[in-house]
């Protein structure tokens, strides 16, 4: 912490005065690496503020609805969104009136328009009763207090629920640092402890229940951090401010775990170097009974941190290795070492050679057909990270400290790897891409295009968006970047609501071939008005780009439109940096513009002339979908 | 190392969006347009958090300028041995 490196501020200054964003949004992560605290956020948050337009910041809208004071927390986590890449536009509620701002429609909260909601409360304003007052607390109180506290929280979430599609992250309640009857309290049934435990039991069940409702435990947060460090009662007592000033920044990174994954700023895939990161030591150089791993110091640090590699794979997120290596020393530690956790199969593409490692990773971008954005670089070695964040700045790059043993910790902490729902097909991505590798084997060996699709033996299953498929409908909407018409991006609670409105449907499509089953991998959502059909989304994922499933996907949607009895179909192309693949989409199946010049112009489709057959080799069924 | 002087200086360059040159010892919430009382509590976490102190409440209300900011924080740092 030395809050005085003028010369680099100075710099940033500079570079931002010549028109350098990018050098300037270099320059400012390093900074903020330097001497990550309050002081230099608000630096931080009026230069990044300068680089709008020049970066490609993801806007994010943010209300915090709060009891306490938190205004020193949101310089803090605007300055450590920007440096992720995402530009927070935050609304501080007023102090303790989260109630009435909630139950009023007419309140600042709904005309701020939120992407997302936080609900900061603390136990001893929602709970007075089981926190300071709890010694005066009759035996038999207990659990009504408990039922009081349940219930306004649950008034309070549902009631935000029905006015407002934002996301909302609650604050569940935290222990006293010591409770009021001291050791005696873990020694009894109804005790002080086990009451806030069940408040949050309480919290977490209809949380669970509603959509795009997630529960920040913040015992476990200040846990972590340690409740004698945490809390600074005489700020508390003075500013409202419970927090010390050290570990303002832990809530705030806390927050940033949650805002990331709703802002879409995630990692799809982690790209991994072998020598001195998955094991200790140089394989080339130590061979493999000299390499540092096992379960014992110094190379359980290692198997620590295959072992996190492993969770994440878990949640969905690719790996893959870049490495500078002899293949043949680095496939026989990863086939052979037993103490390898990590198996050549658990990786959906490989670089290792002695090119350069900027070209190995936009390979393997182009392999995963995911973007460079998508993806983040796990290096031992400072000077390839500060390479890659200069030659592929969208690239998430991982700070390592020097100590292996923390790297388990520094991937765990990583809030771009943070997800806040699981679907199926997150479980069994990875599998995907290794029957993926199959496949393009097998695309090279077929004369024509056609010979190929036919020997995939596509089916496709086409229906109509229900609970099962909700969360996965929406994850796609948020995801998918390439073959996307409009790139339209909604929560879970907007395709609920979309799904009900009277003459709009929203249907998915799950595709299986000869290799596997891909999963839900597009998704439609039109609007019928009296003779027309608007396509207000139409999406696949990149798994199934150019095997003509969209032509499947968009024969089902004209046969619906006709029997619904519209004349016309309608669509728009919105380009983005990276919708390429979908523009000709509307042209190559017969839509005509109304004026080829404007972007903004639709595309038309006469439904009386026009004829969408489903291409030969994708069989489709179309399935009668469950109602909300 | 830079001084004390000089760190206070420069964090209150960056909580108050001033030019470091522009800041004096006799710099307050008169001639600071944006040193009202949020910046100030903000201004106070971080100088407990840059220098790895605690300031009671009375130390706190104590600081009217810059240079208050600055005694305190010296005297603070002399009494815990820092």
């Amino acid at each position: 912490m030395r809050g005085d490196d003028l010369q680099l501020r100075e710099e940033i200054d500079h570079l931002i005065a010549v028109g350098d964003a990018l050098g300037a949004s270099l320059r400012l992560t390093e900074l903020w690496q330097q001497e990550t605290g309050a002081a230099v956020a608000s630096f931080l948050i009026s230069r990044y503020e300068k680089l709008r337009g020049a970066r490609p910041f993801i806007p994010h809208r943010l209300a915090i609805l709060r009891s306490f004071t938190l205004e020193p927390v949101v310089p803090l986590l605007r300055a450590a969104a920007f440096v992720a890449g995402v530009d927070l536009t935050v609304h501080l509620g007023g102090f303790n009136t989260y109630p009435q701002e909630i139950l009023d429609t007419a309140s600042p909260l709904y005309s701020f328009a939120p992407d997302t909601v936080i609900l900061a409360v603390q136990t001893r304003d929602v709970a007075r009763e089981l926190w300071s007052d709890y010694a005066d607390l009759a035996a038999d109180a207990v659990q009504p207090a408990i039922a009081r506290s349940v219930a306004s929280f649950q008034s309070c979430v549902r009631t935000f629920r029905q006015q407002s599609v934002a996301n909302l992250i609650v604050h569940a309640l935290e222990q006293p640092p010591i409770p009021s009857l001291g050791v005696l309290d873990a020694q009894t049934d109804g005790g002080q402890s086990a009451a806030i435990r069940q408040i949050n039991d309480g919290l977490r069940g209809f949380c669970q229940e509603l959509r795009g409702v997630y529960m920040l435990d913040y015992d476990s947060l200040v846990a972590r951090h340690g409740y004698a460090h945490w809390h600074d009662e005489s700020k508390w007592l003075t500013a409202r401010m419970p927090i010390s000033a050290s570990y303002i920044m832990h809530l705030a990174q806390e927050w940033l775990r949650f805002l990331l994954p709703l802002a879409g700023r995630t990692a799809k895939a982690v790209v991994v170097d072998l020598d001195n990161t998955l094991w200790g030591g140089v394989i080339g150089e130590d061979g493999m009974h000299g390499i540092r791993l096992g379960q014992e110091y110094p190379g359980a640090a290692y198997q620590a941190l295959q072992r996190a590699l492993l969770d994440l794979r878990r949640k969905g997120i690719l790996l893959a290795v870049c490495s500078k290596n002899n293949l043949e020393d680095a496939m026989e530690v990863l086939e052979k070492h037993p103490d390898m956790l990590l198996k050549p199969e658990h990786f959906a593409a490989m670089r290792i050679n002695w090119s350069d490692k900027t070209q190995n990773l936009r390979e393997i971008a182009a392999e995963l057909n995911i973007g460079i954005d998508a993806i983040a670089f796990l290096d031992d070695n400072p000077v390839e990270r500060a390479q890659v964040r200069v030659d592929l700045p969208e690239m998430t790059v991982i700070e390592l400290p020097a100590d292996p043993s923390k790297y388990a910790d520094a991937v765990r902490d990583s809030p771009v790897f943070e997800r806040l729902t699981l679907s199926e097909e997150d479980r069994r991505r990875a599998s995907f891409y290794a029957s993926g590798r199959e496949r393009a084997n097998a695309e090279q060996s077929f004369e024509s295009k056609e010979d190929f699709l036919r020997s995939l033996e596509q089916e496709a299953e086409v229906v109509t968006v229900g609970p099962a498929t909700l969360a996965r409908v929406a994850q796609l909407t948020q995801k998918t970047n390439q073959f996307n018409l409009t790139t339209r991006r909604y929560s879970e609670q907007q395709i609920s609501e979309l799904a009900k409105r009277p003459g709009w449907q929203v249907v998915s499509l799950r595709l299986r071939d000869r290799y596997g089953d891909h999963g839900l991998v597009g998704v439609a959502i039109v609007q019928f008005g009296a003779e027309s059909c608007e396509i207000d989304t139409f999406l696949l994922s990149c798994r199934v780009i150019g095997r003509s499933v969209e032509t499947a996907l968009l024969s089902h949607l004209v046969e619906t439109a006709r029997t619904r009895g519209a004349q016309f179909m309608r669509g728009w192309f919105f380009s983005t940096r990276k919708n390429a693949p979908a523009k000709n989409f509307y042209a190559q199946h017969g839509f005509q513009q109304e004026s080829s010049d404007s972007e903004g112009s639709p595309w038309t489709l006469d439904l009386q002339k026009a004829e969408i057959a489903c291409p030969e080799w994708i069989k489709v069924r179309v399935l009668a979908g469950a109602k909300f | 190392m830079a001084s004390v002087a000089q760190r206070v200086h420069s964090i209150a360059s960056d909580v108050f969006g001033v030019p470091a040159q522009r800041i004096f010892p006799d710099s307050s919430p008169v001639t600071l347009e944006r040193w009202d009382s949020t910046q100030h509590l903000t201004f106070v976490l971080a100088l407990e958090e840059s220098f790895q102190l605690q300031f009671s409440p009375e130390e706190t209300e104590r600081i009217r300028t810059i240079g208050d900011a600055v005694k305190l924080v010296e005297e603070k740092i002399q009494v815990e041995g820092k």
